[in-house]
């Protein structure tokens, strides 16, 4: 039976929420392998579209179908936003853990190096880093790890640096358990929560970023089918009214950003001890 | 043979020892009181004699050598707070095996039951908790043991087994045991003899 | 006077329960009962002391009688204060003021405030300054130790200035959780005799404790709660001997296995515990 929205108990409320996200992302990523490439050749009968049962999100200039298009674009952001997701998390638990067990030198290196990065601007920063590196996937995969750990880094340093006075660490110590034994039994399952939380907190970022890069045209080439570069095509024939090229690929930028920090919130609600029993 | 803490000195604030020049001795199979009311700095002591806290003066010695910094220490310690002594996320199988494995002798002593250890330490009580702490700290290579309030937290007739059963388990493996405590009455029960911190710490800073 | 007998008990709880909901394995929520059935009564001018082990519940009992339990916990029975039922709204009106709380810890003092600062909180500011003299006489502190921090006193005085701080004119129940774990006993004896003076006086005191030997020392009487229950509830007098003037199985043995009695010598016959080498 359903139950009343307001009638459900927080976690109930929340596993829909997040139901709700995840299945979007599923169909995007689904629809992305469906539609076949066919759609993405340049057709001059069909240029210039508007939406339609046969291109619900219209043709462009070229005569290719926008839903081929955006999908394909938002299958290539997610990849871009796992990655780049997980190599920040990766370098945040290193450094976190680093700064936090490798004594006062590493940890005064590592916080200055922190702090910089996370003082740094972003996008500023990225755009460098995709310069150098030439562009392409590479370049902002690189570019949004390395802009993407410091605020974990700290947190999890944090932690670490709490859990080392814990009794049962140190008891875990005086068993002759290796250093390794501590970090991985001890230490990984109790910062584990804020692993989960960042790492899908970092997502939207890296998904919003590639995007914006890439209409800065720092990112991708333009024959990649990447949601930056057709909002950055699309830009030349706004004025001339075509707004579905704007629209759609747009809306579901956000939208699907908007699913993952809403999924992100969720965890955080669920895996922080102080809120989950509400 | 024995555990022993020599001219011991103990401050946080440079020169304002919580205790100094302290000298203190264990048998094996001995027990010792060690007395004093929070704040004279006895869980400290405890700390420094199994390793935990480097003194700022003197030297802890096992059976006349220093105190190993790898592996297993044995000088062992038991906390008044099981559930920090434990940690949260493992079960109490884990918990129960991370010394070494208990023998089924032992973990029967300790009334350890086999329903308890698929649980989370949240699951169980204060006193079923402290029994895992005991059973990890007979690891067979233990030679002394340090219980810092060990019952302070249960009651009295939980206390009262407990100790039944962690002396027996200590007398026959020949431990050395350390009992931190503050009440007086319970050191009366267990020990040989008794060292008050307070005297000692009178003197030490006399000296 | 026709309602005497009801004035005489300043507060009772019937029947006291408390549980708390929390999720398991994802979506369900069970309860977690803590307190299941727990009944105390304290009449003015008595000391009665609550006594169990740590989780048996006993602080639960105190926070519940503030009002000051989280926000999953989920409450039934009856509590009555000075004859009236005890709302939230009143406990509201009441604690800090008729109620007062004597927390574990000196460690509850603000490190960096004054002590008679802290003791002035919450006075209107023109007599503050006065009431705090007043309150620091009462309990046998000097005017000029109210401009002292609280590292600059010693223990016992530390006791006294959290009892200044805490316990205000007017005060008719004080509700002292586990004021003596483990202090020094000069300490612990002036904790005892500030108790039992505020009782005289004719103020209701619960005091909670572990510490049973202490708590006979100024207590008429117990109440004795396991796993959440109230076993007994019990005269002071009666904690005597092998404890024969003692109605629950439960409490005779607690009086017997403490170190000052019998301790482990309930456990000697059994001979299965010796055996392992």
């Amino acid at each position: 039976m359903f139950k009343k929205l307001k009638n459900m108990n927080a976690r109930e409320r929340m596993l829909i929420a997040a139901i709700f996200s995840g299945a979007l992302l599923l169909a995007i990523f689904v629809l992305s392998f469906t539609i076949s490439d066919g759609n993405l050749r340049a057709n001059a009968r069909i240029m210039d579209q508007g939406p339609s049962f046969s291109h619900p999100f219209g043709t462009d200039w070229l005569g290719r179908d926008m839903l081929a298009r955006t999908m394909k674009g938002l299958r290539l952001s997610l990849m871009v936003g796992v990655v780049a997701s997980i190599i920040s998390v990766i370098i945040s638990v290193i450094l976190g853990v680093g700064s936090a067990v490798l004594g006062k030198t590493v940890d005064n290196v590592i916080s200055w190096v922190t702090d910089l990065f996370i003082g740094m601007p972003h996008l500023i920063f990225m755009m460098l880093v995709c310069f150098m590196m030439g562009g392409g996937v590479k370049g902002i995969i690189v570019g949004v790890s390395l802009t993407h750990w410091s605020l974990l880094a700290r947190v999890i340093r944090a932690e670490v640096l709490q859990l080392k006075n814990a009794e049962y660490m140190q008891i875990s110590s005086s068993f002759g358990k290796s250093l390794w034994f501590i970090a991985w039994h001890h230490v990984i399952p109790y910062i584990m929560p804020q692993i989960i939380i960042r790492f899908l907190s970092v997502f939207p970022h890296a998904i919003v970023h590639e995007a914006a890069i890439t209409f800065l045209g720092f990112g991708f080439s333009p024959q990649t089918p990447a949601i930056g570069v057709i909002l950055s095509e699309a830009m030349a024939h706004i004025s001339t009214g075509k707004w579905w090229l704007v629209f759609f690929p747009g809306f579901l930028l956000v939208l699907v950003a908007k699913s993952f920090d809403s999924i992100s919130e969720q965890a955080h609600i669920l895996l922080e001890p102080v809120s989950a029993n509400e | 043979m024995s555990l022993k803490g020599e001219g011991l000195g103990f401050y946080y604030k440079k020169d304002k020892w919580i205790f100094n020049k302290l000298d203190i001795k264990i048998s094996p199979g001995e027990v010792k009181g060690l007395s004093g009311y929070s704040g004279c700095g006895k869980t400290t002591l405890g700390k420094i004699l199994a390793g935990f806290i480097e003194p700022q003066a003197g030297t802890v010695t096992v059976d006349g050598a220093p105190l190993p910094r790898k592996g297993f220490r044995p000088v062992q310690m038991i906390y008044q707070h099981p559930e920090k002594a434990i940690d949260p996320r493992w079960r109490m199988r884990q918990v129960l095996t991370e010394s070494f494995t208990p023998s089924r002798e032992l973990v029967e002593a300790l009334e350890i039951r086999g329903e308890w250890l698929g649980r989370h330490p949240i699951e169980l009580s204060g006193g079923e908790l402290q029994r895992f702490c005991i059973a990890r700290a007979l690891n067979p290579a233990t030679r002394y043991i340090i219980a810092d309030e060990m019952t302070t937290m249960l009651d009295a007739i939980t206390q009262a087994k407990i100790w039944h059963v962690f002396k027996k388990l200590c007398a026959a493996r020949n431990i050395g045991v350390v009992i931190v405590s503050h009440e007086a009455s319970l050191l009366k029960r267990l020990c040989d003899s008794v060292i008050y911190l307070e005297d000692v710490t009178a003197k030490g800073s006399a000296a | 006077m026709k309602d005497k007998a009801q004035s005489e008990t300043l507060l009772s709880v019937d029947n006291l329960s408390i549980g708390f909901s929390q999720y398991i394995g994802g979506l369900k929520r069970r309860t977690i009962q803590v307190i299941v059935d727990l009944n105390a009564s304290i009449g003015h001018g008595e000391v009665v002391a609550v006594v169990g082990a740590s989780g048996s519940g006993k602080s639960l009992l105190a926070h519940s009688i503030l009002g000051i339990l989280p926000g999953n916990a989920i409450m039934s029975g009856r509590m009555a204060y000075g004859g009236e039922e005890l709302t939230a709204k009143r406990q509201a009106a009441l604690r800090g003021k008729e109620i007062a709380f004597i927390p574990q810890s000196v460690n509850f003092l603000d490190p960096l405030l004054r002590v008679g600062k802290q003791a002035r909180i919450g006075f209107d500011r023109k007599t503050a300054a006065a009431r705090q003299r007043e309150l620091f006489l009462r309990f046998g502190l000097k005017e000029k130790d109210g401009d002292l921090f609280p590292f600059e006193l010693s223990g016992g005085m530390l006791r006294r200035t959290l009892f200044a701080t805490c316990v205000r004119e007017g005060v008719k129940l004080i509700i002292a959780d586990e004021p003596t774990p483990g202090i020094h006993p000069e300490a612990l004896n002036e904790v005892l005799t500030q108790l039992r003076q505020l009782a005289d006086s004719g103020a209701g005191v619960m005091l909670i404790t572990h510490d049973i030997m202490s708590a006979l020392k100024i207590a008429d009487r117990v109440v004795v709660i396991k796993d959440g229950r109230t076993v007994e509830v019990a005269e002071a007098s009666a904690f005597e001997g092998q404890g024969e003037k003692l109605a629950a199985e439960y409490t005779r043995n607690l009086w017997r296995a403490l170190p000052e009695n019998d301790f482990d010598l309930m456990f000697a016959g059994d001979g299965g515990n010796g055996h392992v080498a």
